[in-house]
């Protein structure tokens, strides 16, 4: 099998694995109980949380365990604007975010709240002018993603926390696909509030964590026990909590060193492609794109197509078309990025990741062309040479 | 409701794709933007008893894996048939053929019928002028 389809999901590091085996069956204990196998426990989710606080440098206490990214960022959107509607109704967000941000603005959007989604321009980079000329009185929170999941373009939310700042408006950034991937830091990007998931990076599925930095208020969306100070009830996921700390560590120790190697490989692939195939389309912002990810339209055929064959092959990897995902529309990134929608339909996206080898991209540099000219020999808009 | 076999197995290995240099009729349905285009070629001829024929038929489609597969199955049921017992093959039989298709697929199938009775009028057509 050859995954490329990391920014979906990665495979569990076998060292979390490892870590937290043993807190499903001998220290199963409860955090919030008093005995010792409970009192235990309760230190090694604060140690989590350390791990946590150091690779984004924050402090523990700024921490809140969630159950992943979409939690932490219905959590940040509503609970501000809960936190907030004395002072305003409005949020400025971008066309091209997870749909964890857009689908929850669309929510507020529904109960009376005032959305301006920035658009973004050929690259994927929102317009960050257009974010400062939406502001108004009203304006009580900035959500902007750190980097695309789809394109894989990095957003420069270092100059758009600047603008929120300057007007007083908190600023939120759904930073899932940067997290444990590139050096993140909340203090350099003027980040009030972001989001994480511990899947993304190794860690196990179902849990994250919100960062809110001291100071801002929120209101709380889990009402329950007095887990996470009141803010966020709920029993303590023990073994995930603890797999996030450990995929925290060893992402703050192995990070730089895999950011090289899964590089060369991305470039590669993507250089593989453009020799190998003609009328290629590559996605996102050429240089200010994460490591690992390429997005690419193949011109005149379909990108599902494609991608069941690869699957008959065993290569894993996504298409923008959300053909696949029950609806028919081709990209929301892409239409934004001003593709047309005949070619976002021809979307492919490969998102490489720690577990990549050199074999695996020549297996796929060997096999995609094959496809690619099989589908276009069916396709009516293709021009037999 | 996922795809089933026989989808995939019609979507791996396509019957009748192509184009046919000299048609009779063409059929062309869909939309790119859309994301289904398909194109039916046809060639008339008659059989024993003087009937109408599709003698043969060719696809090309722009789509995703169930367009691919419904184009190539109607092709399939339709060669050598009467142009009569052509024009009475529906979308339901492409679904029944390959043992049923996604709900939000079905289009796919419509198109399927929508491009062989196009490619049939088409073909009419050329003969009354």
């Amino acid at each position: 099998m050859i995954y490329m389809d990391y920014n979906a999901t990665t495979p569990t590091d076998p060292r979390v694995l490892e870590t937290i085996k043993i807190y499903f069956f001998e220290k199963f204990g409860n955090p919030s109980s008093i005995y010792k196998i409970a009192r235990e426990n309760k230190k090694e989710i604060e140690k989590a949380r350390e791990k946590v606080a150091k690779l984004i440098d924050a402090n523990p206490e700024e921490i809140y365990f969630t159950s992943g990214g979409t939690e932490s960022d219905n959590w940040a959107i509503i609970g501000t604007a809960f936190a907030l509607k004395h002072k305003g109704n409005h949020i400025i967000t971008s066309q091209i975010e997870h749909h964890a941000v857009l689908n929850t603005c669309k929510f507020l959007n529904r109960i009376g709240y005032e959305i301006t989604y920035a658009p973004v321009d050929r690259f994927g980079i929102v317009d960050v002018d257009f974010v400062r000329k939406s502001i108004k009185k009203e304006t009580i929170l900035i959500t902007i993603m750190h980097a695309n999941n789809e394109i894989g373009t990095i957003e420069p939310i270092e100059e758009i926390s600047k603008i929120a700042k300057e007007n007083n408006i908190y600023f939120h950034s759904d930073c899932v696909q940067t997290v444990g991937k590139v050096p993140v830091s909340v203090k350099n990007l003027g980040i009030d509030m972001l989001s994480l998931s511990a899947h993304k990076f190794y860690g196990p599925k179902g849990v994250g964590a919100l960062y809110v930095k001291r100071g801002i208020k929120i209101e709380t969306l889990i009402h329950g026990g007095e887990q996470e100070k009141g803010k966020r009830g709920g029993t303590y996921n023990v073994p995930g909590i603890i797999g996030l700390g450990k995929a925290c560590e060893i992402a703050m120790e192995e990070m730089i060193e895999e950011m090289e190697k899964v590089k060369n490989l991305r470039d590669k692939l993507e250089k593989g492609i453009l020799e190998k195939i003609p009328e290629i389309v590559i996605n996102g912002h050429p240089e200010k794109r994460l490591y690992n990810t390429l997005n690419l339209c193949v011109k005149y055929i379909e990108g599902e197509s494609v991608l069941l064959n690869l699957d008959f092959e065993k290569i894993y990897a996504s298409s923008g078309s959300a053909c696949t995902s029950g609806s028919l529309e081709p990209s929301h990134v892409l239409l934004a990025c001003g593709i047309p929608h005949e070619i976002a339909h021809g979307s492919l996206r490969f998102s490489l990741g720690k577990y990549n080898k050199e074999e695996d991209i020549d297996k796929v540099l060997e096999v995609l062309p094959r496809i690619v000219e099989k589908l276009r020999k069916i396709s009516p808009f293709w021009e037999k040479k | 409701m996922e795809y089933t076999e026989k989808l995939l197995e019609y979507f791996r290995n396509p019957r009748n794709m192509g184009r046919i240099d000299d048609p009779d009729g063409i059929g062309k349905v869909g939309n790119p933007i859309c994301g289904d285009v398909m194109w039916i070629y046809i060639k008339v001829g008659k059989n024993e008893k003087g009937e109408e024929i599709i003698e043969d038929i060719k696809f090309e489609t722009f789509g995703c894996a169930a367009a691919i597969a419904t184009s190539s199955v109607i092709t399939e049921l339709v060669k050598g048939k009467t142009l009569k017992e052509a024009e009475k093959i529906s979308n339901k039989d492409v679904v029944e053929f390959l043992g049923g298709l996604p709900p939000i697929k079905k289009h796919c199938s419509l198109l399927a019928e929508e491009g062989l009775k196009s490619a049939i009028e088409d073909y009419k057509k050329r003969k009354r002028e």
